[in-house]
């Protein structure tokens, strides 16, 4: 009987979503979107990362355990070595000044939740406080 | 000569079609003329010959050059003698397109790691920060161990531009470009004589597939050359 709730459940938010003008319409995939845009050149299409060069995204023990920081990593980037799954990676990753808040939020949400991540979700205002403390927040 | 060539290449065509067509359902991946031979890049010239005799046709050549790789030794147009080499311009810090590019030349590498008559060669436009040590850690932390295959390489900046230019390869300095150069993920595909014979764009994967397919046209063109020249 879950999956009954569960269709109706989802039935439901879809008419919500359509009767508010389909505003989260195109939101839909805009974390898959935004990381092929800002992440998949250096982190690969499917989060790799290459070789010991570019460290990856994808089951990363780094992404679990920095969730916190993450946020302000994408807004200023990163510099100096970081060890991802028992691996010494020393780049220079540049900051986003390009993004929302908003979309820090997707963006870090489909990385926490695909290619063997499974890491609780940030809301928007959560990405906002987080941002906060690097003074990186633009509020949106 | 031209004749035979072409009834032969108009027969093996005329085979691998009705081959094809006996066997519609099998991919023979027929066309065997389709690149028989790789275009030549650049500028040609055309010299007459004082005798009256046909043309001579010159064909742009990379100029001579002076680099160094990621273990300190020279690297010149001697390095190549004998070789065809993929060449690609990159920095050790840039964040845009360079892993990406690197990935895909990673691909054309693996398949010709060890062949002797094959080398690589990227060419750094950030000689002030990607000393010999930084490209020694880059080409090392890439996986390649052989720097006598795949040469990271290094000059003076006018140089490399220069080098760019021949290549084919847009690199300048630009303030507003991540890293503060702008270039291009360009491959170009250089035959032993120094003739750019193909270019590719390093950051789509069919581009690169293509030269993956390119690349033994070339090489067989290069035996043939070398067969006429021993007889």
């Amino acid at each position: 009987m879950r999956w009954l709730r569960t269709c109706l459940q989802a039935a439901a938010v879809l008419a919500a979503a359509l009767s508010i003008g389909g505003c989260f319409s195109n939101r839909q995939n805009e974390g898959a979107k935004l990381y092929q845009t800002h992440c998949a050149s250096c982190h690969g299409e499917q989060g790799e990362g290459l070789r010991r060069l570019i460290p990856p995204v994808a089951a990363s023990d780094y992404v679990t355990r920095n969730r916190a920081s993450l946020p302000c990593l994408v807004r200023k980037g990163q510099r100096g070595p970081v060890v991802v799954n028992g691996v010494e990676y020393n780049q220079v990753m540049p900051g986003h000044t390009d993004l929302t808040d908003s979309q820090i939020a997707n963006l870090l949400n489909f990385v926490q939740q695909n290619w063997g991540n499974k890491n609780e979700p940030y809301t928007i205002r959560e990405v906002s406080e987080l941002l906060g403390r690097c003074n990186g927040s633009d509020g949106q | 000569m031209m004749r035979f060539l072409l009834r032969q290449a108009l027969r093996s065509s005329a085979l691998a079609w009705s081959a094809g067509l006996l066997l519609a359902s099998c991919s023979l991946d027929s066309n065997p003329d389709k690149a028989a031979t790789l275009p030549y890049i650049g500028e040609r010239e055309v010299k007459p010959r004082a005798d009256g005799g046909p043309a001579d046709t010159v064909f742009a050549v990379v100029p001579t050059f002076h680099l160094t790789n990621q273990q300190g030794q020279p690297v010149t147009k001697a390095t190549f003698a004998g070789k065809v080499y993929v060449t690609d311009f990159f920095f050790a810090t840039c964040p845009s397109i360079c892993p990406k590019m690197q990935s895909e030349l990673l691909r054309v590498y693996e398949q010709y790691k060890g062949n002797p008559r094959v080398a690589f060669l990227s060419h750094t436009i950030d000689p002030d920060h990607d000393s010999i040590p930084v490209l020694r850690d880059y080409a090392e932390r890439l996986g390649v161990k052989d720097a006598s295959q795949w040469h990271f390489a290094t000059a003076p900046r006018d140089t490399i531009f220069g080098l760019a230019h021949a290549y084919f390869t847009a690199a300048q300095p630009d303030k507003e470009a991540p890293g503060g150069v702008a270039h291009n993920g360009t491959f170009a595909l250089v035959d032993s004589k120094g003739h750019v014979r193909g270019l590719y764009d390093g950051m789509v994967k069919a581009e690169v597939d293509r030269l993956i397919r390119e690349l033994p046209v070339l090489l067989k063109e290069e035996e043939q050359t070398a067969a006429t020249a021993a007889n």
